[in-house]
């Protein structure tokens, strides 16, 4: 049984890892890679304060985005789960919730530009409310446009992993508290949250290493003037700088691993689920 | 099915060997048709328009594969059997004919050749031209032989890239938005336009613009702009950092496309732009204009170069592929867009005479003026932006280089986006 997945696991997962691995110690010039050992890249990439600087903005953004999407999140799976008491309409309104995901996310991203810009609809709304005189400049090409992305592409992803673990949740646990004279605010931190755990865990997993991961966002909602880890590897690789992208490939890799170790610490997923 | 192909193969097959021996010509119409040709290059040349014309008018199949340059280059350089025809830039063919993966093109077989425009044979306009800084088209043009692997000075017969398409590039303007006149490319970095700036985001071009403001602000003179210093790539970028960290630019763009909505949405009102995309602007009703600059243009060319792996059947439709390309059709069409053809004398058969007046000559448009797809771009009586063909193409300062500094520069662009 476990031979097929593997195999699988071994040809996709460990192989790719392996090669990158492999090519991060390579050398490149403009248009041929050389086959080496050599610590230059990652000499490279730890000597230049670039990288420390792209990698405190990558973190920023994923914890910024992580904040949001964990509070909206939880919210729209709480009031699913909780406040909706026929399954019929917990269903129409959990679907109600996946529309936006049958659009691609690049539609959903380029459709914030026009909406957000100088004489975009915001800011023309806002004129005619008299909120401002001026537009807001900041609206769009800006890290709050990455975040406000990021946070609308990437909260279903919170919802799904803590909505099924809050319907796991036995009633009659909620119903014991409350007989027991626990406020509506007690029993929300002592006993869903706890048991909600695994789910935000899971959940906050994917948003991470989705934020981590992304560059397309970044570089179309900063306009191209702000930059996170993904973009130095996609320009690495724009200009055949394989090497130098399979080491920032690898040193990501190692950060995000180190991130969700440290997550796990405090919530065992395998012991919950 | 597997009859039917299998037959198919032995006659092609039986029609090969009669043909090589009663002699080519023979086998020519009978397989030409048969022929498909794999481009590719910039979306600039890579018309669908051209692929419909060359089945129409040579009988085979021309396979069209749009990217952006950097991925242009990336292919011409590690995948030598994806593609028959590159239809590059000069600066890539600067990085790519040094792989082996071109071969040299002998200039005897091209009809035209002889009416090529002095700029890609011996780099002058008029005999009284000076040559401008930077990966000047002659200067990669040419190798000693068929088997050159390196480029030479003088007009050997073999040619590296058949030229195709060329333009003087500037900043585009709105001049609704701005209401005075722009004289210098200094005028980018100006704080009157703080947050309503922005310059493209592909390095190789990005740099050469940035060296243009640079010169104009006063802060240096470059000996040659094509080939900077690293100490001259810093201070280049240590003023455009400066200038990015104060909010001038609202933003950066990498496609044809998000330069016209930057500019067509009023987001951006002075940035670095190409031909075309004046005319995407323009043709939706909203005033943009090419702003001929004190100090001159920054120019580009390219040129069509073929596969080493190609040979027999398919390298002789490609020459008949070329000879086209230079007959007419294609220049009359790329220069109805705002961009030069190699050969513009044939063009003019393929355009009226007002298009001609309006487009080469700097001339009064005697009445409208469409885009190949029909979009009015100026009335009768309007000038294009920067004159005749003489005036523009006499007017460049640097040509779009490739650097021996490139990996520096190129470390120091993406810190300069990071910045």
């Amino acid at each position: 049984m476990a031979l097929p997945i593997m195999a699988v696991l071994v040809f996709f997962l460990v192989l790719p890892i392996v090669m990158i691995v492999t090519v991060s110690f390579w050398q490149a010039t403009e248009f041929s890679i050389i086959p080496a050992f050599d610590l230059e890249n990652y000499e490279f990439l730890f000597g230049s304060n670039v990288t420390y600087r792209v990698f405190f903005n990558t973190f920023k953004y994923a914890f910024i985005t992580w904040v949001f999407t964990l509070g909206i999140g939880f919210t729209v799976a709480y009031f699913l789960a909780f406040h909706i008491r026929s399954l019929t309409w917990q269903i129409v309104l959990f679907l109600l919730c996946t529309i936006p995901f049958w659009t691609s996310n690049i539609i959903r991203m380029i459709s914030w530009i026009p909406f957000l810009g100088r004489n975009g609809i915001a800011n023309s709304t806002l004129i005619s409310w008299g909120v401002i005189d001026e537009p807001l400049d900041w609206l769009l090409f800006s890290d709050f446009a990455v975040i406000l992305a990021f946070v609308h592409l990437y909260t279903l992803f919170m919802v799904v992993p803590i909505f099924n673990t809050m319907m796991r949740i036995d009633k009659s646990l909620i119903e014991a508290a409350r007989d027991a004279g626990a406020s509506g605010a007690q029993i929300l931190w002592n006993v869903i949250i706890p048991l909600t755990k695994p789910g935000i865990m899971i959940g906050t997993i994917f948003v991470v290493t989705l934020v981590m991961g992304d560059f397309i966002t970044v570089r179309f909602m900063s306009g191209s003037q702000s930059a996170n880890v993904g973009r130095l590897i996609s320009n690495d690789i724009a200009l055949l700088a394989y090497p130098s992208a399979s080491a920032t490939a690898v040193v990501l890799l190692l950060t995000v691993l180190i991130v969700i170790g440290i997550m796990l610490r405090f919530v065992d997923i395998r012991k919950e689920l | 099915m597997t009859k039917l192909s299998r037959r198919n193969i032995l006659k092609g097959g039986a029609a090969f060997a009669a043909g090589s021996t009663l002699g080519a010509p023979m086998i020519w119409a009978q397989n030409i048709k048969d022929v498909t040709l794999r481009q590719f290059g910039t979306g600039v040349s890579n018309l669908n328009d051209v692929a419909n014309k060359v089945k129409e008018d040579l009988g085979f199949t021309l396979e069209m594969t749009a990217l952006d340059s950097d991925s242009v280059t990336q292919r011409a350089a590690t995948q030598p059997n994806s593609f028959d025809i590159a239809d590059i830039e000069y600066w890539i063919c600067k990085k790519v004919w040094p792989t082996g993966n071109l071969q040299a093109m002998d200039t005897s077989k091209i009809k035209n050749y002889d009416k090529i425009v002095g700029i890609f044979r011996n780099g002058k306009l008029t005999p009284e031209s000076t040559i401008a800084q930077g990966t000047a088209p002659h200067t990669v043009g040419f190798t000693e032989g068929p088997d050159g692997k390196g480029f030479v000075d003088n007009e050997s017969g073999w040619m590296t890239l058949i030229p195709t398409i060329y333009n003087a590039d500037t900043l585009g303007i709105r001049p609704d938005l701005i209401g005075r006149p722009i004289n210098n490319w200094s005028e980018l970095l100006n704080p009157e336009f703080q947050g309503k700036a922005s310059i493209l985001d592909i390095s190789s071009i990005g740099i050469m613009d940035m060296a243009m403001v640079v010169e104009s602000m006063g802060e240096y003179t470059y000996p040659d702009k094509g080939n900077m210093t690293r100490e001259e790539i810093d201070l280049t970028m240590a003023i455009f950092t400066e200038a990015k960290q104060n909010g001038q630019f609202r933003a950066f763009w990498k496609s044809f496309d998000e330069s016209v909505n930057l500019m067509a949405s009023g987001e951006v009102v002075i940035q670095s732009m190409w031909s075309p995309a004046i005319t995407a602007v323009k043709s939706k009703g909203v005033p943009c204009v090419y702003q001929p600059l004190e100090e001159g243009y920054r120019s580009w060319g390219g040129g069509i170069g073929l596969s080493a792996a190609l040979s027999g059947l398919e390298r002789d439709a490609a020459y008949e592929y070329i000879n086209w390309y230079l007959d007419g059709w294609v220049g009359g069409y790329l220069m109805r867009q705002g961009y030069y053809s190699a050969v513009p004398e044939t063009s003019k058969n393929f355009m009226s005479e007002n298009e001609w007046g309006y487009w080469f000559e700097g001339k009064e448009a005697t009445d409208t003026i469409t885009s190949p797809t029909g979009d009015a771009l100026a009335q009768a009586g309007d000038v294009r932006d920067g004159g005749s063909f003489e005036e523009r193409m006499g007017a460049v300062a640097c040509w779009n280089a490739v650097m021996d500094e490139n990996q520096y520069m190129v470390r120091k662009w993406n810190e300069f986006i990071a910045a």
